[in-house]
């Protein structure tokens, strides 16, 4: 079986440039999307710095941001507007969705479904490099006359429309990304139907695959009306079209010269089609990895397995039929706010499931408090937090008080940023093993963990009372001229010191990553944690091709602690009848 | 392990991955054709005035376009199901006649757009005007796109029928699904920007 396909030894830098293995091209998405991530975080940074000591000079680095960025090193309102867009931009579309959907799911899913690769390598490495020109031009437009986009990452229209060429480059960059996730998209559902290895049935995959495979059916479907609406707003913007300009628009005292007519509502729901359901894209890879992560540390089958992946499934379908939840006080009318946010409070019912059967899985568990489980175990009530919030901004009238303001930025913060990113984590401290042969560092991971589960909540639990005070959101003083905001200035301070102490926090990982990528303790097992999945039956670092021959899988994913096994765990392609016990 | 089901069709899913992968694909695509279709509906009912399609495009041009996409699409299945037959000659024919009605309809096209720009007619005229240099233009670089494929599939490409003959008809058979989706959207067009 195992012939030797194209690049099986390649030198280094072919490896990394041009292999079609999915592992390589995972561990690149990985790179690259923390890389983003790291990036992002560092304009937040910025911003925040600008929100607590508004109109102060930037220490260290202001002098050097340029005049028209930070003129003697105050920051303008111009320049936290681009930091604010892209944040969120590269954040979203270059930092979680590369590393929590492509990273890992390149990675793990073929080798958790016991294929040799993805269904099409090379698709795959086209995925790479649209992703790679993608974020060239998102990180190039900074250095446009007028700097990058300034429009918010939902770049509503007319705004966008008549914004500086930094919104062109955005569209640009925003149609490659598009077209990368959809290709890796195509791959993985195409994967998962078509190449899972004999007895891996539909109710054996692991969740983490179920998630995935569900996340990529939202990608395909729902990014494609973006692509749509990123050609209309070229269209206005390069040929003057007015899709989204309406009649009598007046900008700076002026009438355009465009022929009007346009819809500002239609680019909303062209972004908001795209975007809820990228909500869920960042959020069901976490939840595939903690699912994975729990079962493991708890030596015991997940509880209600089956009605997560009906709940998952559900989750997907519903997400596509909830957008305009964020459009309420946009003037839509009652009767089409009224249906969504009835499908919007149905759609919590499915996340509640997937979040009560890992809770419940917890109940009676004697729990191994590794490092990825601690970040795994963070995730839950993180999360919970963040679905909770988001009830009241479902609800119609609730969110006309609470619409663009800090409350809204602490929601989706706290599911995508104590939530998402703590998964990936998670997935990094879990899968290292498998990808390197070594184990991470267990007091660094202490050292990382803790610091920045404090700080993460001092970071963003300030920002609900914010919110709830009625300070709004994109304020580059972060609210100073306001009388309603005088009291709660303070906690923009809170937030700010604990953004720095969670940056410090970081340190911790990235030291642990390079330590343990060459002085970590060795493994001993392809399978170190005593996991079931068959990831962990593949030699360690898989070779090209995955496995030595074809795995059959036998069993469910999680038999954990099977009555009368000879060990606790009984991984998916041990036959069944080597038990005891069984028939 | 070597890559399966690439050539063979997978019992459970009946599908070879390529044949899953463009439906997968054209599943994409029906979203973001989707999307213009519902802005044009959404351009239209919320215009002031609409001109009818026929006072603006010309129809008959418009006929003939419809034909040409439609026999080329009758083409390209003759050329799948020559393959099937081991009628190799015949299949190098109907797919000659696929790529030709493909440029036939860009040049056709190609007048059109020219004749609208001479009368004055720019895609910033009016979102009618906008909404049609949009969607036509957008089916027009999947037609390139079509004869892009199609034309490597006639020339260089088809070398693969002398070493891999099952793999070659596989890929007609995709980028013939591919094209009949090009296909199918000009059928919307057409009754929507030229007769209603």
């Amino acid at each position: 079986m195992s012939q030797s396909r194209d690049h099986h030894d390649l030198p280094f830098w072919k490896k990394y440039l041009i292999s079609t293995d999915h592992k390589i091209i995972g561990i690149q998405y990985g790179l690259g999307g923390l890389f983003f991530m790291l990036f992002g975080f560092l304009l937040m940074l910025l911003m925040r710095w600008q929100l607590a000591y508004p109109g102060e000079v930037i220490p260290w680095i202001g002098k050097f941001m340029g005049e028209n960025r930070a003129p003697g090193g105050i920051m303008l309102p111009e320049f936290y507007n681009e930091l604010g867009a892209m944040h969120g931009t590269i954040m979203v579309f270059l930092g979680v969705v590369p590393s929590a959907f492509a990273a890992f799911g390149n990675y793990i899913v073929p080798l958790q479904i016991g294929a040799p690769d993805m269904a099409f390598p090379r698709l795959n490495l086209a995925s790479l490099w649209l992703f790679f020109a993608g974020g060239v031009i998102m990180l190039a437009s900074f250095f446009l006359p007028g700097g990058a986009a300034s429009s918010g990452w939902t770049s509503y229209a007319p705004l966008s429309n008549i914004a500086s060429s930094g919104q062109t480059w955005w569209l640009i960059g925003m149609a490659c990304l598009i077209q990368s996730s959809l290709l890796g998209s195509i791959n993985f559902i195409a994967t998962v139907f078509q190449l899972r290895a004999p007895g891996m049935t539909w109710m054996r995959l692991p969740f983490f695959v179920w998630a995935q495979l569900i996340t990529a059916f939202l990608l395909l479907l729902a990014f494609p009306p973006l692509l749509g609406a990123a050609v209309l707003q070229l269209m206005d913007r390069v040929l003057h079209t007015s899709f989204f300009m309406p009649s009598g628009l007046i900008i700076g005292g002026q009438a355009p010269e465009i022929s009007g007519g346009g819809s500002v509502l239609l680019w909303q729901h062209l972004f908001w089609f795209l975007a809820h359901p990228e909500v869920y894209v960042l959020i069901l890879p976490a939840m595939g990895i903690v699912a994975e992560i729990i079962a493991n540390n708890i030596r015991k089958p997940l509880w209600g397995y089956k009605s997560m992946v009906y709940a998952v499934i559900f989750l997907g379908f519903m997400s596509l039929i909830v957008w305009a939840h964020h459009m309420y006080i946009t003037g839509m009318g009652t009767a089409i706010s009224a249906f969504f946010q009835a499908t919007t409070m149905i759609i919590s019912i499915p996340s509640v499931i997937i979040l009560a059967c890992l809770f419940l899985s917890l109940w009676g568990a004697s729990i191994r408090f590794t490092v990825p489980m601690l970040f795994a175990l963070a995730f839950l009530p993180m999360f919970g937090i963040g679905g909770l919030t988001g009830l009241p901004l479902g609800l119609a009238s609730a969110d006309i008080h609470l619409h663009d303001t800090y409350y809204v930025i602490a929601h989706f913060h706290y599911i995508v940023a104590p939530g998402t990113i703590f998964a990936i984590f998670a997935g990094v401290y879990y899968w290292f093993p498998k990808v390197t042969g070594r184990q991470m560092n267990t007091v660094l991971g202490h050292l990382h963990f803790w610091p920045s589960l404090i700080a993460m909540n001092a970071v963003f639990m300030p920002m609900f009372i914010q919110g709830l005070a009625g300070i709004s959101r994109r304020l580059y003083d972060g609210g100073a001229q306001y009388a309603h905001a005088q009291d709660y200035l303070k906690l923009n301070v809170v937030s700010t010191h604990a953004a720095f102490l969670l940056g410090a926090a970081q340190i911790f990982f990235m030291i642990n990553i390079l330590w343990s990528l060459f002085k970590g303790k060795k493994v001993t097992s392809d399978n170190p944690w005593q996991a079931t999945t068959l990831e962990w039956a593949a030699p360690t670092p898989p070779p090209h091709g995955n496995f030595e021959k074809e795995p059959v899988v036998y069993r469910g994913p999680y038999e954990y602690s099977v009555p009368g096994a000879s060990k606790d765990f009984s991984p998916q392609n041990e036959p069944a009848c080597r038990q005891a016990g069984k028939e | 392990m070597e890559i399966p089901y690439t050539i063979q069709p997978r019992q459970d899913t009946g599908l070879f991955n390529a044949k899953l992968g463009i439906w997968l694909f054209l599943a994409s695509e029906v979203m973001l054709f989707g999307a213009l279709f519902s802005t044009y509906i959404i351009m239209r009912v919320g215009a002031a005035s609409w001109p009818q399609g026929s006072s603006v495009l010309n129809v008959p041009i418009g006929t003939f376009n419809t034909l040409v996409l439609i026999s080329s699409s009758v083409s390209m299945v003759m050329a799948w199901a020559s393959l099937k037959e081991n009628k190799w000659k015949m299949h190098k024919v109907y797919l000659g006649i696929t790529i030709l009605c493909a440029l036939a309809f860009l040049v056709v096209k190609t007048f059109e757009y020219s004749a609208k720009f001479s009368h004055g007619l720019f895609p910033k005229t009016s979102t009618y005007m906008a909404i049609y240099f949009t969607l036509t233009g957008l089916h027009a670089i999947h037609v390139i796109g079509g004869i892009v494929v199609l034309s490597y599939l006639f020339g260089p490409g088809a070398r693969m029928w002398k070493t891999r003959p099952e793999q070659f008809t596989n890929r007609i058979e995709v980028v013939g699904l591919y094209w009949h989706f090009v296909d199918l959207v000009w059928i919307f067009l057409f009754p929507v920007l030229y007769l209603l």
